[in-house]
């Protein structure tokens, strides 16, 4: 507990680098502005709030004499400082701030035309996933966007049921899903990476498993996976695989997941085509490994009470089955 | 100095404790009209409920104390953020400051014998006592509103919350404004019309500027809540479309008219809490507020600015650009009167020679915190930065630092400073100090590292987190504080407590207050003053002769209006001498009425809307029985 309180503390010193989610480690020309506006409105902060301490104590200090030091008891003095610290300093701050933040910057920061930018994602949100679509293609995929480096992508943000909120800190500010609207974001990575993102929106019971991934990807290893992710599953290998997807195709399973190639079409849950090509599953609840999926799938609401995937009551082998094919849709 | 009774005296005041003497026991306390037990009713029951949104706090402290917690479930951690919002905005801070306070003391302040309407007084505490009743019998049966206090549709839609935790919320928040709205209105007139003769408005105390302010807020913010909880529970229960954007209708329309609502609401909960500041600033610092005008003027301008600021909690909902902007200007604007103000009361302190006695020590901790949680305020006025940390944890950080540490500080030094006026025993200094210490500490604890987990990138309203995103340490902190912050309360509440049995007798003016509710004894007596004093200054209690004056017109019985239930009644802004008001005295009706509205509402949310129909009616009977005995009395 002691190494934790200090860890503590040493991000309170250096903000930068600490967390995965932080607004301060900016990978992204948006997201480091606004940083660089919030570290010189945190020293001007400190200034004020320095300066406010310091008439407190010195009122502590002289608390025996009435009136200021220097000055003395004259009240046009006393009512010089309240016009000077409560009016002229703060019209001259705030003017500046809003003049960088308010006019420079919001607009440095507005979403850009869709034709400044290379491509669009559709990233639509869920009770408790993210759906991500890539406009022009028939790729479709869950909670890990992909984006090539140097490129700024176009993100619109919908909803398919309630109001949720695209935030990657790391990228840029956040923008809200709402129904009948279409909002933009810009996402723009100067560095190959992967960098989380989370709803941000209160969605109801699941809102604190509803996260992703960006992955930043060179031009041509983003490339060949978009065309992965266009292209229909593969028929299964090997007879345990074969038997998970006829279990796939004829329960419920089907009901709600689509896996392209295989004849379903539901869309109610996440396009499962190419699972096994995500870290992650159930909006990054769990990491995509076998001894992950096969709880996952015999009893979702243990892992994530009130989730939209029920408990479908399934025997241990038929999970095990489900494993086996879910693993090769690569 | 105070009001000295002298045998000639006597008999007029032993005809006024007659006259205004009320019925003894529960009964009496069912039917009073006194400003004073309505202000004790009101400040126990909204401490009561202060204690169940600070349980409500701790349990979602100790549920966040490490990742994965398995404290609460997430049905229940949301029904806590929900019932803690809920609670301590409408159930504890507006019921105290407006009806504790500024019940108590308003009409002491300016000399009057009672509110200008002491019946609706009384109806205003019924409704809100069961309004209070009302959501919490939602949480006791297990449905306690689930979507937040901002309540944002769809997710509080029929469709995704199909139970009946929101309607709760719906018809709880219409009837608990009913309350409220009743009680400006109250302080409004009270405020224009009873002030003692000569207490014109340029004399009147900074403490009734800021109620003032208030009430006129309430009264104009409280109609949007009051339209939106309106519509929802018409979508809800009635399938009508307002905030059904597949039908038409619009999700930002809840947001637009709650926040409307929401963000004067804001300077509704601080500004008493500046007036309790004016108050304590003064007396502990021996000397007269700095520019008195200007923060009367900064008082008003707060609450009429504080309408035209509620996009900047919609920044990310994607507006144009230009209408961010334009909310971004005034949200910074009125940085201004809150400054005048802060710089006010700095220089009043540091030009007069203060005494830390425990009710100051509270004033020096909100004004450390409301110097906090506004320069972090001006930071979420940058847009950019806003729409970066927006419902972030930044944002717990920022409003706690304004709702608790500046609005909650005053609130508890208040209690302190008004403890001997209201009971007539002193404190124990040095536990109050020592509660001022683990309160100021445990709250910097609680809220400050909320800021870092902010900007770290934890989002608000999560049941729990996962490990290894830096936030698990400064969770650990915030909720040991929070452990903190709760012994430094519960041991404000002992020490009062015990001070009640045992505190040594305070006398009038333990303080040496500048306004007039200290000239009349500890406790008031039912008429507050045995004559009506007159004011020629904006210290009525410094200005001697003026008080003296009152114990020679005691003396030839002049202005004690001994004839009923009588309080003069002057002009609005010079206070001159107009009328002789007959008050009404206790009744009965007042809380069989909030009964009626009580009933009404459970049927509405029970859908039996003819039985609704019949509570109503029910209830115009009982008006017509208050109205009736009003006549023939």
């Amino acid at each position: 507990m002691l190494r934790r309180c200090a860890s503590g503390l040493i991000c309170l010193a250096l903000l930068s680098g600490c967390g995965k989610q932080s607004i301060t480690s900016t990978k992204s020309p948006d997201a480091h502005d606004i940083a660089l506006l919030w570290w010189w409105m945190l020293a001007a902060a400190v200034i004020v709030f320095g300066g406010a301490l310091l008439l407190l104590v010195l009122a502590w200090l002289k608390r025996e004499r009435p009136g200021l030091p220097i000055f003395g008891e004259r009240e046009h003095i006393n009512e010089g400082m309240v016009l000077l610290f409560g009016i002229a300093i703060p019209i001259v701050t705030l003017t500046a701030l809003f003049a960088v933040a308010n006019i420079y910057l919001v607009n440095r920061t507005a979403p850009p035309k869709p034709s400044s930018t290379a491509m669009t994602v559709d990233v639509i949100g869920h009770q408790w996933w993210w759906e991500i679509r890539y406009a022009g293609t028939s790729a479709v995929t869950a909670n890990e966007i992909h984006i090539p480096v140097n490129t700024r992508v176009n993100v619109v943000a919908t909803t398919a049921d309630v109001i949720h909120s695209f935030w990657v800190p790391a990228l840029n500010r956040k923008v809200d899903m709402i129904p009948g609207l279409h909002n933009r974001v810009l996402l723009f990575s100067s560095r190959v990476g992967k960098f989380r993102g989370q709803c941000s929106q209160f969605c109801g019971l699941q809102h604190a498993h509803m996260s992703f991934w960006v992955f930043v990807d060179t031009a041509g290893a983003f490339r060949s996976w978009l065309a992965h992710e266009a292209a229909p599953a593969s028929a299964p290998r090997g007879a345990t695989a074969s038997a998970g997807q006829r279990m796939f195709v004829t329960t419920s399973c089907a009901s709600c997941h689509e896996i392209r190639g295989t004849g379903t079409t539901a869309t109610v849950g996440p396009d499962l085509t190419h699972l096994a090509g995500r870290t992650s599953i159930a909006a990054l609840t769990l990491p995509n490994t076998p001894s992950a999926l096969a709880p996952w799938i015999h009893n979702p609401q243990a892992i994530k009470p009130g989730d939209r995937m029920p408990d479908l009551g399934l025997q241990s082998n038929a999970v095990s089955e489900l494993v086996a094919y879910l693993q090769e849709l690569k | 100095m105070a009001t000295v009774v002298t045998p000639r005296g006597q008999p007029h005041v032993d005809r006024l404790d007659r006259i205004w003497s009320e019925r003894p026991g529960i009964l009496g306390w069912l039917t009073t009209t006194d400003h004073k037990r309505i202000g004790i009713l009101y400040f126990f029951t909204s401490l009561a409920f202060f204690g169940a949104g600070g349980v409500e706090a701790l349990l979602m402290r100790t549920q966040l104390i490490g990742p994965n917690g398995h404290v609460l479930s997430p049905a229940a951690y949301d029904e806590m953020f929900t019932m803690h919002g809920i609670t301590m905005i409408f159930l504890f801070v507006i019921p105290m400051t407006t009806g504790a306070f500024g019940n108590y003391l308003i009409p002491l302040m300016i000399g009057a014998r009672d509110m200008a309407f002491p019946r609706m007084n009384a109806v205003s505490y019924w409704i809100f006592l069961c309004s209070g009743i009302f959501i919490y019998i939602g949480l006791a049966s297990g449905h306690a509103p689930n979507a937040g206090w901002f309540d944002y549709v769809p997710l509080a839609s029929k469709q995704f919350d199909p139970g009946n935790n929101i309607d709760f919320y719906g018809y709880g928040l219409i009837f608990n404004g009913i309350s409220s709205t009743a009680a400006s209105i109250n302080f409004i007139v009270t405020i224009f019309k009873m002030r003692a003769p000569g207490m014109s408005l340029n004399r009147m105390p900074l403490f009734c500027f800021a109620f003032l302010a208030v009430a006129f807020a309430l009264l104009f913010a409280l109609p949007s809540l009051s339209v939106a909880t309106l519509f929802l529970e018409l979508d809800r229960q009635l399938g009508f479309h307002f905030y059904d954007s597949a039908q038409g209708g619009d999700p930002l329309l809840w947001q637009n008219l709650f926040w409307i609502f929401g963000h004067p609401e804001v300077y509704i909960i601080i500004l008493p809490a500046f007036g309790i500041a004016t108050s304590i600033i003064p007396a502990f610092s021996h000397r007269r507020m700095v520019f008195f005008p200007l923060v009367a003027l900064a008082e008003i301008l707060v609450a009429f600015l504080g309408f035209g600021v509620w996009v900047h909690h919609m920044f990310t909902v994607g507006f144009a650009t230009i209408t961010t902007v334009y909310f971004a200007a005034a949200s910074l604007i009125i940085v201004i009167p809150s400054a005048i103000q802060l710089f006010a009361w700095i220089t009043t302190i540091l030009t007069g020679t203060p005494e830390f006695k425990t009710p100051m020590l509270f004033i020096i901790g909100f004004i450390i915190y409301f110097v906090i949680g506004g320069l972090s305020g001006i930071t979420v006025a940058a847009i950019p930065f806003d729409q970066q940390v927006h419902d972030s944890y930044y944002i717990i950080a920022h409003f706690h630092f304004v709702i608790f540490g500046a609005a909650v500080f005053p609130i508890l030094g208040g209690m302190y400073f008004w403890f001997p006026k209201v009971t007539g025993r002193i404190y124990h200094e040095g536990i109050g100090k020592l509660s001022f210490w683990l309160t100021f500490l445990g709250t910097f604890f609680t809220f400050f590292p909320m800021h870092i987990v902010g900007l770290l990138g934890m989002p608000r309203r999560n049941y729990t987190y996962p490990p290894g995103m830096g936030w698990t340490a400064l969770n650990f902190i915030e909720s040991i504080g929070s452990y903190l912050l709760a012994v430094g309360l519960v041991m404000i509440v002992v020490n009062l407590a015990v001070s009640l049995r045992r505190g040594p007798q305070a006398g009038n003016d333990p303080f040496e207050g500048d306004t007039l509710e200290w000239s009349t004894s500890s406790p008031p007596p039912p008429y507050n003053y045995p004559v009506i004093p007159t004011v020629t200054s904006a210290y009525p209690m410094w200005d001697k002769d003026d008080r003296a004056l009152d114990n020679r017109r005691l003396e030839r019985g002049e202005g004690v209006l001994e004839r009923g239930h009588e309080t003069p009644a002057t002009s609005a802004e010079d206070a001159i001498w107009d009328e002789i008001l007959t008050m009404p005295s206790h009744s009965i009706w007042p809380p069989v009425c909030a009964l009626t509205l009580a009933g009404m509402f459970a049927m509405l949310l029970l859908q039996h809307y003819f039985i609704a129909l019949g509570f109503a009616a029910a209830g115009a009977l009982v008006l017509i029985g208050w109205h009736h005995k009003g006549v023939s009395e």
